[in-house]
């Protein structure tokens, strides 16, 4: 396969900053999303160096920002007054509908839905995000998603 | 999702401010027209007329390593002084330049070049004898050709032996108007 070269660091930059954006708010609401945009691009380029090659460059921001969003959760930075804002999104993404779904659910049961059904993240990363044990976030994510469940029929 | 001006400034301030960067650069509006200007920690490492920035960042990555990033801070400076230059308030640029890449004969050539006073002329063949190969007359034409740090790295004050002003990256209106503005050319010429 033709290698392909790590691209200047200001095409990287323009080329992924909207997504992260999304993810983040997604993750984290308006506020602490916007620190945790300068936090993910600051570790990119710190190990932009480090870079093989230049594929897979958006799964790689991506997994960067989840982290800093991990690290943020972990932190208690974020309050439940800072839900996901709506209105900050100017496209549908794919996890708009969830992200909708959940709004009304208890913050820690709206969070572990989110990011297991949102992100895919284990059990684990989504214990120690929330500050708790994966079993407590696996009951968190079931509860959450049984209250969604008797939403709907009711 | 757009990201709003203001978070965008705070990172390329932020990642100037860290030292993170292998060059940062801006564009630049003079009166010839708009400038890249790029520096790295060593100085000012490029300056083009007509830029296409993506080229621009391209040439720099490879040449100085892939952190390459649009941050107006560490730019201040020289664009600074690049004001000062085209109000006619400024003779000398105060300015470190990176001239890394530059090969042996390259470097010597720029180095000289460095000395040329403002509001006088040169020829090639007087540098190339400057720099220790005085039959490089053409050589040196190459080397003015690929100055990476135009005007401040003053190209436009060589001129061929007969005083035509031969030819100039920047095209020959920008070298016309450069010489103008130091005064070392009539401008019916």
């Amino acid at each position: 396969m033709e290698a392909v070269r790590v691209p200047p660091f200001e095409r990287f930059y323009e080329e992924q900053q909207a997504t992260v954006l999304a993810q983040l708010r997604g993750m984290l609401g308006r506020d602490a999303a916007d620190d945790a945009f300068q936090e993910t691009f600051l570790r990119a380029l710190r190990a932009y160096p480090t870079l093989k090659h230049g594929r897979h460059l958006r799964a790689w921001a991506l997994q960067i920002a989840k982290n800093v969003a991990i690290d943020t959760l972990r932190r208690g930075r974020v309050t439940s007054a800072e839900v996901p804002d709506l209105e900050s999104v100017d496209e549908p993404l794919p996890y708009e509908e969830l992200r909708r779904l959940t709004a009304g659910l208890p913050e820690k049961e709206r969070a572990a839905v989110f990011l297991r059904y949102g992100y895919d993240l284990s059990y684990e990363d989504i214990g120690s995000a929330l500050g708790s044990s994966p079993e407590a976030a696996r009951q968190a994510a079931s509860s959450g998603v049984r209250r969604l469940r008797r939403k709907e029929l009711s | 999702m757009n990201v709003s001006a203001e978070l965008d400034r705070r990172f390329r301030d932020a990642a100037a401010a860290e030292g993170l960067l292998d060059v940062a650069y801006e564009l630049h509006d003079t009166p010839v027209g708009r400038l890249f200007v790029a520096v790295t920690d060593h100085g000012v490492c490029e300056i083009h007329f007509d830029p296409d920035p993506d080229v621009e960042a391209e040439r720099l990555a490879r040449a100085f390593g892939p952190r390459v990033l649009r941050s107006p801070r560490p730019t201040d400076e020289a664009r600074r002084q690049l004001d000062e230059y085209f109000a006619g308030k400024r003779r000398e640029f105060d300015l470190a330049v990176d001239l890394r890449p530059a090969r042996e004969f390259g470097r010597a050539v720029l180095d000289e070049l460095a000395r040329v006073p403002y509001g006088e002329v040169t020829t090639y063949g007087t540098l190339a004898a400057r720099a220790g190969r005085p039959r490089a007359a053409r050589a040196v034409g190459t080397v003015m050709n690929r100055n990476p740090v135009p005007i401040v790295l003053p190209c436009h004050r060589v001129v061929g032996s007969t005083g035509s002003l031969v030819g100039y990256a920047g095209g020959l209106d920008r070298k016309r108007t450069l010489l103008e503005l130091e005064g070392a050319l009539n401008p019916s010429l």
